[in-house]
């Protein structure tokens, strides 16, 4: 029997790991993920978990022994934020280009300068290109759930690619919430046991990993990672389909909630997800005709699922923890990018919010809901759009 | 009529074919070390093959495993610059977890050692993982065309230490990593020297067979990044050797106090007390080993900077605990 309990998404992820069975873990303490770690090195400890802790000195080398240890072909997980994995970066594209189905946990957290230990996606989002499949979760429950979907996707023989799971600091990380701990048998049987057909380090059966690449084969080798990623869509869903099976849990790459005739559609992900679907609820109480709609699976990016949502809609309100400067936010390009040579497609109204931490409440959603009745209404409107600015201490 | 046995494996882990430039000393170096590690495994393991090698980028990363190729016929993974000693965790713990036996091998050059991995370096050698870190000491960066690194020797050209009006060269002393990798008191550490094969086979069976972490300093020759002639690299290495410019020592457990120093050859007098090394006069001036290289020729017109390298010298000696007369070339 599943056991219900409370806990923080830290924690659950922690717990996640400890049912996928990690043989090798290296990690390096970094606020809102500590815990992570720190629980692991308890699960390790107690004998709950059969795993190699590495203690490593930094975020490179934990992310390098992760690499280490999933070329020697073991499944192989870590847990970062912000700086950590900003320190991790250059070994990230390492991971996906060498197709090491690594599973990082990552508490999202703002990035230095200044320095500032609060909630936005820009660590995440900054490590878009690398490679790596990125799953945002809206509550501690879903942390959970993605980390162990992640590890199914990720080594999945048509992927072979690692993967990330951002949930956001603080009003995630350290906040308590009911969670079910599915039962060991059932993860079992939903992930099985890794068995390393392309990467493993046996002198039985020696072979070279990461090597040179000359330009005749260097394209060839980043398409496939490309190929890849085009791949995961598909198989995401699957493994959505069989854990809900399994757990009883339904996921899907875009969630949408009341926007079967809705005018203008939030769109968001992570945490805010929540806040967005009760400000929605709200409105709709006024008679306005609003939806919401959260990404729970940012790369590969759900470009079918997008433009399904873009025809329900007028205006689209991306609502972002991230930015991209002098061009907005993420979600906005990739939305752009979706709609751009589709016949009819709403209007995309970028918002920029609650970076390092800033609260985001109906107040600032107001804000965005006024913006976005002026592109309804055929008004001007700014693209990209700062929420909750304080202009006056500037 | 009677075979002789050969004095190490013929067996191949590194073969031919690897893209290295002619008379790379560094490419004996690792031919070597993992001949002498097979030996090693086998002794230990019964098993010639149990081993596993991460690597750093550098010279002999790129010219051995250029895709479709390799020259590896012993499980090898590269992964960055910087981080091979991290990376190498990771092997060892993932053998640890399957059970598997055997050593994992780390290698990098004096730039992804001396410099950018000495971070990782210290961190696997204070966990204490079952690993040889073997650090390739070419003095520079080969790899992106011969520039310094802390490894560097006082005095030498490199692209980004040229000499000139106001510069001698490197103007800075060599970094000792293997004082430093000893100070973290794993159970073995030492200096070698392709110059002295026997001596170097024998320190890294040594190493491979200790459990836990151990870490050589291997001195070897880049023709192409000193400017010297191709055929001659175990020449110069030895004569490194013979006029104190490398020293040999091992240091076991950290302790500091019984570093086993080697006898330099090359008609050195060697002064013990209580079987211990205490003094070496040299016989054969640093000049004899300065003259084959390019990289020093700029130092003869500038005979005050062979005297500093000459000082800096003796100060590392010192640090060994050994008294060392060096000659100058009229002596
Ligand atoms: C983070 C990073 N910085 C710089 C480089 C460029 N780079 C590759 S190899 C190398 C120098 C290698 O020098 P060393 O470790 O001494 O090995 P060698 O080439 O001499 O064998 C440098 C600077 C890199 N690959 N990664
Ligand atoms: S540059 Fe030097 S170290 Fe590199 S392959 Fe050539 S000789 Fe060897």
């Amino acid at each position: 029997m599943p056991i219900r309990t409370v806990m923080k998404a830290n924690e659950a992820a922690a717990w996640a790991a400890k049912l996928a069975k990690p043989k090798v873990i290296a990690a390096f303490p970094i606020t809102p993920s500590t815990l992570i770690p720190e629980k692991i090195s308890e699960f390790v400890a107690n004998g709950e978990l059969d795993a190699e802790f590495i203690k490593v000195e930094s975020e490179h080398s934990a992310i390098s022994a992760c690499v280490g240890a999933s070329a020697a072909g073991v499944r192989t997980f870590t847990a970062t934020a912000s700086q950590g994995l900003a320190l991790m970066h250059e070994v990230l594209f390492i991971a996906a280009g060498m197709r090491l189905p690594i599973v990082i946990a990552v508490g999202n957290r703002s990035l230095s300068a200044p320095i500032n230990i609060w909630n936005d996606w820009q660590d995440t989002i900054s490590e878009r290109d690398t490679g790596w499949l990125q799953f945002y979760a809206e509550n501690n429950q879903e942390a959970l759930d993605l980390i162990l979907i992640a590890f199914k996707v990720a080594e999945d023989e048509r992927v072979l690619l690692p993967a990330m799971v951002g949930f956001d600091a603080f009003i995630l990380t350290h906040t308590v919430e009911p969670v079910e701990i599915p039962d060991q048998e059932v993860v079992d049987e939903f992930l099985g046991e890794y068995e390393p057909k392309h990467a493993y380090l046996d002198p039985a059966r020696p072979i070279t990993q990461g090597t040179l690449a000359f330009p005749a084969h260097y394209m060839e080798a980043r398409y496939t990672v490309w190929e890849a990623n085009e791949n995961a869509k598909k198989v995401i869903d699957e493994a959505f389909a069989e854990f809900e099976k399994k757990f009883g849990r339904k996921y899907s790459k875009i969630e949408e909630y009341r926007t079967d005739d809705a005018e203008i559609i939030f769109v968001t992900m992570g945490s805010l997800a929540g806040t967005v679907k009760e400000y929605v609820d709200h409105l709709r109480e006024k008679g306005i005709k609003a939806g919401a709609a959260k990404l729970t699976v940012y790369r590969p990016f759900p470009t079918e699922e997008v433009r399904e949502l873009a025809k329900k809609a007028k205006v689209l309100a991306l609502l972002e923890k991230n930015v991209t400067f002098s061009v907005g936010g993420a979600l906005f390009q990739d939305f752009s990018r979706a709609l751009i040579n589709q016949k009819e497609k709403p209007i995309l109204v970028d918002f920029i919010l609650g970076l390092g931490g800033r609260d985001v409440t109906f107040k600032e959603l107001d804000e965005v809901l006024e913006i976005s009745k002026k592109a309804l209404a055929g008004e001007e409107f700014d693209e990209v759009n700062w929420i909750g600015l304080r202009k006056e201490i500037l | 009529m009677a075979v002789r046995k050969p004095p190490i494996t013929t067996r191949e882990y590194w073969a031919p074919g690897h893209a290295a430039c002619a008379g790379c000393g560094c490419a004996t170096a690792l031919k070597l070390a993992t001949k002498a590690f097979s030996e090693a495994m086998e002794e230990k393991y019964g098993d010639p093959n149990a081993f596993a090698i991460a690597q750093a980028t550098g010279c002999m990363e790129v010219v051995s495993a250029v895709f479709p190729y390799t020259a590896w016929k012993v499980p090898w993974v590269h992964v960055a610059f910087e981080n091979a000693a991290a990376a190498a965790s990771g092997v060892e713990a993932a053998w640890k977890k399957l059970g598997r036996k055997g050593k994992i091998l780390a290698i990098g050059g004096d730039g992804g050692t001396a410099d950018i991995g000495l971070q990782a370096l210290s961190g696997m050698l204070e966990r204490r993982h079952n690993v040889v870190y073997l650090m390739y000491d070419n003095e520079a960066y080969m790899n992106t065309g011969i520039q310094r690194s802390s490894s560097t020797p006082y005095g030498a050209w490199t692209t980004t230490s040229p000499p000139g009006k106001y510069s001698i060269g490197e103007d800075k002393p060599k970094k000792w990593v293997a004082l430093i990798a000893a100070a973290h008191q794993i159970p073995y550490v030492a200096t070698a020297s392709i110059g002295n094969p026997f001596d170097y086979v024998r320190k890294m069976k040594k190493a491979a067979k200790v459990d836990g972490p151990a870490f050589v300093q291997v001195h070897c020759t880049c023709p192409t990044g000193w400017k010297s002639p191709l055929e001659k690299g175990v020449e110069i290495a030895r004569l490194a050797i013979e006029t104190g410019v490398w020293p040999l020592f091992e240091i076991e457990n950290g302790d500091f106090f019984n570093i086993k120093i080697q006898a330099p050859g090359g008609g050195a007098k060697v002064k013990r007390e209580g079987g211990k090394i205490v003094a070496i006069e040299f016989k054969k001036p640093i000049e004899e080993y300065l003259k084959l290289q390019g990289r020093f020729k700029h130092l003869f017109k500038r005979p005050e900077a062979i005297d500093e390298l000459r000082e800096q010298i003796k100060a590392m000696w010192k640090v060994l605990g050994v008294d060392v007369y060096l000659p100058k070339p009229e002596e």
